[in-house]
């Protein structure tokens, strides 16, 4: 079953052996509410990222100075901000932004990894050295500060953002890739794939990366949330998303001048984000569990 | 996924070795760790290099200043910018083998002097918040675990949910709750007692999340053990079992997250510096990013970097220390 090339990831090499779904274990099934609400937290914001005009009619960036600063009412379920515009809308929107830079910063992150975790794990004793003590040194800098080095030498901005979250976050992924190219490399469906002639790039790519991947997923749904957090940290700084772009960490910025007086500027956009986190890392739990599950 | 490796099981019966401190293996890592930071300042001269920004431009107060071609000149001068790369990265990094970081572009005064201004505040935070933590993970397991399904599931729950809280949210929530709307603490206090509580709290809590997942699984799994069975059995009160002789067990593998703790503490003490205009080396740090004045981002991300690497080789070393099983595979490794 080496082919299982992609899309479910996370069923295991030998996937629907006989009684795989009886010995999940009892915690998983206990976990269905939240992992239900966390999807369809998730399917909604997807939604929004979509087609925002689907779950509301009014503009983000439509200034209506008579209705400024207003609190949470039915016609502004989040309240309005100091120019008038719906902080509700401005959410729902913000969810393309937000959702893309988390996602941008995710791949980046895993591209780089797998690069660097692969020619470690196969790249023979003096390439997985070098790879070793460079992961190493990128290890030294705490997560926000490497990103932070980073916009501070290229400059405030989304691409910037993408690209130092992403980077920031390579090194945690990179040392997960070579260990799990390392457990594959040696397994009797790799030889297998050899023995039957297949070129190192066939190998590789269909046999050895869909199998080292699948803990992977965990680890991206996982960091997916993360990277949100830590991009829209930037903004949150000012160095991220210019206002008035409609971005969740740029709009935490900008409501801050408010806080005192407006709490629902922050509030909310806030919640948009943990919610994303705490979803992501629910279903990522629960891919974990199935995946051990299944392979224990 | 490897799974954390269990530290509770086995219990060999012999006498454990002497405690003492694998001076060799100390020595090794802590010239790895020199190794490191210098290939760590590397990275960040030669990123400096590759900025797209000019730095004479930062000196003069960024491209909105419109200084005159005379004046960049000038500043090129003084500061060597038009000096080749390679004289100025052996400069680099002699310099801060004596502990000199360069000038500020912003304040024109050595980076050190802004650092050693700043870097007190920041300490206090940062102890205070990993204490606070640990304090309320150990409260939090000693709690919930093991006193039946709900009790646990309430507390894992809770611990999750404050494990994924960003601090820039948690600190407004905080102190718009507690600062604004009841006052019991005050919204910024620069660096009086009663204005650390909330940026600590702002820290701990998402902290106290995680090291409260690690400690409660491990404290389950330490109370069902052979040697908590054996307390019960030589008549030893439940109550001393959990905090005699589980918690010791529970404790453990949390002493291996503080090193990472310590590096969350450092990238959140940034936010929160910034949310309730604590002075500290988070803000001006942020400041020096918005004005590329990679001097000072340059020196507090080495020297932040550097407390990192230092905290993560005295954990490794206490490890050693507390639990001499470890000895063999550290030696190893």
């Amino acid at each position: 079953m080496a082919t299982t090339a992609d899309p479910t990831l996370i069923q295991g090499p030998f996937p629907g052996g006989a009684g795989a779904g009886s010995r999940i274990s009892s915690r998983v099934r206990a976990l269905r509410p939240a992992v239900i609400l966390a999807a369809l937290y998730l399917i909604v914001i997807a939604i929004a990222a979509i087609a925002p005009s689907l779950l509301t009619s009014r503009d983000p960036l439509e200034v209506n100075l008579g209705a400024s600063l207003q609190s949470p009412s039915i016609e502004f379920p989040f309240g309005t901000d100091q120019s008038g515009r719906s902080v509700y809308t401005r959410v729902v929107y913000g969810a393309r932004e937000s959702v893309l830079i988390g996602l941008g910063a995710t791949a980046v992150g895993l591209l780089i990894a797998t690069a660097l975790g692969v020619a470690a794990a196969l790249g023979g004793k003096v390439v997985d050295g070098g790879i070793n003590r460079l992961l190493e040194v990128l290890f030294s800098f705490p997560g926000l500060l490497l990103a932070l080095l980073l916009v501070a030498v290229f400059g405030s901005g989304a691409s910037t953002q993408i690209l130092a979250v992403g980077i920031a976050s390579a090194p945690g992924y990179a040392r997960m890739i070579r260990g799990q190219v390392l457990q594959v490399k040696n397994a009797d469906y790799v030889i297998a794939s050899r023995a039957l002639g297949h070129p190192p790039g066939r190998t590789l790519f269909r046999t050895i990366l869909p199998n080292a991947f699948r803990p992977l997923v965990v680890l991206a749904t996982l960091g997916v949330g993360q990277a949100i957090v830590w991009a829209s940290a930037l903004s949150f700084l000012g160095l991220g998303v210019a206002p008035p772009a409609p971005e969740w960490g740029a709009m935490l910025d900008a409501g801050r001048d408010y806080i005192q007086t407006a709490w629902w500027l922050d509030f909310f956009p806030g919640a948009a984000i943990v919610a994303f986190t705490l979803a992501a890392t629910c279903l990522g739990r629960y891919f974990q569990r199935r995946i051990e599950g299944e392979t224990d | 996924m490897s799974e954390t490796p269990s530290i509770t099981h086995g219990g060999v019966l012999e006498r454990p070795p002497r405690r003492r401190l694998p001076w060799q293996t100390a020595l090794k890592r802590l010239l790895g760790a020199i190794a490191v930071m210098w290939a760590a300042a590397t990275i960040a001269f030669f990123l400096q290099e590759i900025s797209p920004g000019d730095p004479a431009l930062s000196v003069l107060g960024g491209s909105g200043a419109r200084p005159s071609q005379q004046q960049i000149d000038a500043v090129n001068e003084q500061y060597g910018f038009n000096r080749p790369v390679l004289d100025r990265y052996a400069e680099f990094v002699g310099d801060l083998a004596q502990g000199d970081l360069g000038v500020s572009y912003q304040y024109k005064q050595p980076v050190t002097d802004v650092i050693t201004e700043q870097v007190g505040p920041t300490m206090v935070l940062m102890t205070v918040s990993i204490l606070f933590a640990w304090i309320i993970a150990v409260a939090s397991t000693l709690i919930s675990a093991g006193h039946g399904r709900l009790r646990s599931s309430v507390g894992s729950g809770l611990e999750t949910f404050f494990a994924g809280l960003p601090q820039y949210w948690l600190g407004l929530v905080l102190l718009v709750v507690f600062a604004f709307e009841l006052g019991w603490f005050p919204v910024t206090g620069g660096t009086s007692l009663d204005a650390l509580i909330l940026p600590a709290l702002t820290l701990a809590l998402p902290l106290a999340g995680f090291i409260g997942q690690v400690t409660r699984d491990e404290f389950e799994r330490g109370l069902r053990q052979p040697f908590a069975l054996s307390a019960r059995a030589r008549g030893v009160s439940e109550k001393e079992v959990r905090w005699r002789h589980v918690l010791r067990h529970a404790l453990l593998p949390g002493i291996t997250l503080s090193g990472w703790a310590v590096g969350a503490t450092i990238s959140g003490a940034v936010i929160v510096e910034v949310i309730f205009a604590r002075p500290g080396l988070g803000r001006i740090l942020v400041d020096a990013v918005s004005a590329q004045d990679l001097p000072v981002v340059v020196g507090i991300t080495l020297l932040l970097a550097a407390v990192y690497v230092v905290v993560n080789l005295l954990v490794d070393l206490l490890y050693v220390i507390v639990d001499p099983r470890m000895r063999s595979s550290m030696a190893v490794a």
